[in-house]
């Protein structure tokens, strides 16, 4: 278990930045910065009544400067895990019920993407009006439409269709 | 060849190619016998971009099959005007056809398209991305001419928006083709397609800014118009142009057995006066069109391409 999860989790932590949370997930060792895209990937913008804390550029052990998520009420699916991997390949996740996290798991990368990025390319049938999905694959370093075959390999965040 | 579409000539192994080949040239030698093999079908010809020997030549090909075409016409007569989705267009015309050709300035709409059919597909050039039936009758010219395997090859031009380029450039990759790209900086192969023919193994892949420095090895040259509408200003592309276009003076310094091809059209990229050289196989090129895509149609309207021939 990270030494971070507990120094932000512990209700008598001084540090204590974000409060603990009944039931939900928590997202731990995000990138700095990337916690809003994070909740953009996870199509989270609080119009729906969520109840979201967010934590950014923290210190932490693992990654100097780290951000932290927290949803109250949801469970992340798999699916919704496999793609924060794009923004967020360190992350981990925290499924909590009653104040115990019962689940903590890695993200792993997809081999692809369905519906979650726009195509950066103003050519690409995708960016036209038609009734399709975007559908990337996952490369080493990057991700790939599978329609233009353009490949992204810097701020995939930008791409995130929110 | 065992495939409902026809999208890009990546999904084209040397065996499929090697097989519509030598049907191809089955067709050519007597186009006779499959003078009555699709009397019952029908093609949609689904052009949104403008094309003569392309879709001149699908309507060719069809008819010498003993078929017949139907014609969207152009996109300002047709429903797309009214701002009807190509995924709309396809499924309507799918209704009245046996198989579709589709041209679109898209990249990715065939592939896009091709999801919502169950005729077979064929992609006749989408933006800057594939035409894999050029590459096919390109292919067939070159098989003709020089021989596919150790081969040396120039691809000079437009390399960046040239999807002849880029559908020929995976298609060689199949053979021993020693493979050079010659273009201004500006107009170099996409990064994209640099990374599937550095993935694809063996591929032997060189670019160049000057045709001087590979010309004498060629077996062949592939020439493509550079296209003066992608230059963001005159003086640009004037500097550059007159870099890359052939003549009877350049050709000096080639092979007596060098083939010069061009996927047509051209504009001022190859002198007339070529023409009448030994060298020049444009025109046989354009030819070759019919009967490759009499064999591809043949084979696609047969149970999806899974036919004997």
């Amino acid at each position: 278990m990270s030494d971070d999860h507990d120094h932000h989790d512990d209700a008598d932590d001084h540090e204590l930045r974000v409060s603990k949370i009944r039931n939900g997930t928590v997202i731990d060792h995000v990138r700095g910065g990337q916690a809003l895209n994070v909740l953009a990937i996870l199509g989270i913008d609080g119009s729906e009544g969520e109840e979201v804390s967010v934590g950014m550029n923290v210190p932490s052990d693992r990654l100097a400067r780290k951000d932290i998520v927290k949803v109250e009420g949801r469970e992340l699916s798999q699916d919704e895990v496999d793609v924060l991997s794009l923004i967020a390949p360190d992350a981990t996740i925290n499924i909590v019920r009653d104040y115990e996290v019962i689940e903590k798991h890695r993200v792993e990368r997809p081999d692809v993407v369905t519906g979650v990025l726009s195509c950066p390319n103003p050519g690409c049938i995708t960016t036209a009006g038609e009734p399709v999905t975007s559908r990337f694959e996952v490369l080493d370093d990057g991700v790939r439409c599978t329609y233009c075959e353009t490949i992204v390999r810097e701020d995939i965040a930008s791409l995130i269709d929110t | 060849m065992r495939h409902d579409h026809l999208i890009t000539s990546k999904q084209l192994s040397r065996a499929d190619i090697e097989r519509v080949l030598d049907y191809a040239a089955e067709i050519d030698a007597d186009p006779s016998a499959v003078a009555d093999r699709h009397a019952d079908k029908l093609l949609g010809l689904l052009f949104f971009e403008p094309s003569t020997r392309t879709k001149m030549s699908f309507e060719t090909a069809m008819k010498r099959l003993g078929g017949d075409v139907v014609d969207m016409g152009s996109v300002e007569s047709s429903s797309v005007k009214k701002g009807e989705t190509l995924a709309d267009t396809v499924r309507v015309i799918e209704g009245y056809t046996d198989a579709l050709v589709l041209r679109h300035p898209k990249q990715g709409a065939p592939a896009m398209a091709s999801e919502f059919v169950d005729v077979p597909l064929l992609n006749a050039g989408d933006g800057a991305g594939h035409h894999p039936t050029q590459t096919m009758l390109d292919l067939y010219t070159i098989r003709e001419n020089a021989g596919l395997d150790d081969l040396t090859i120039g691809i000079m031009g437009d390399l960046k928006y040239g999807r002849t380029v880029h559908s020929l450039a995976y298609a060689l990759s199949n053979f021993d083709a020693r493979q050079h790209f010659i273009s201004p900086e500006s107009l170099q192969l996409p990064r994209e397609v640099v990374y599937d023919l550095h993935q694809q193994e063996g591929a032997q892949v060189r670019e160049h800014e000057a045709i001087d420095e590979v010309l004498p090895s060629l077996d062949v040259l592939y020439v493509t118009r550079i296209q003066r509408e992608r230059f963001p200003d005159e003086n640009e592309y004037q500097q550059v142009a007159g870099e890359y276009q052939i003549d009877v003076d350049t050709l000096e310094a080639a092979s007596d057995d060098l083939t010069v091809m061009h996927p047509l059209p051209r504009v001022d990229e190859i002198a007339p006066e070529v023409d009448e050289t030994d060298h020049a196989a444009y025109f046989e090129q354009a030819h070759n069109g019919v009967p490759v895509r009499m064999a591809l149609l043949d084979l696609l309207l047969r149970e999806g391409g899974d036919g004997d021939e």
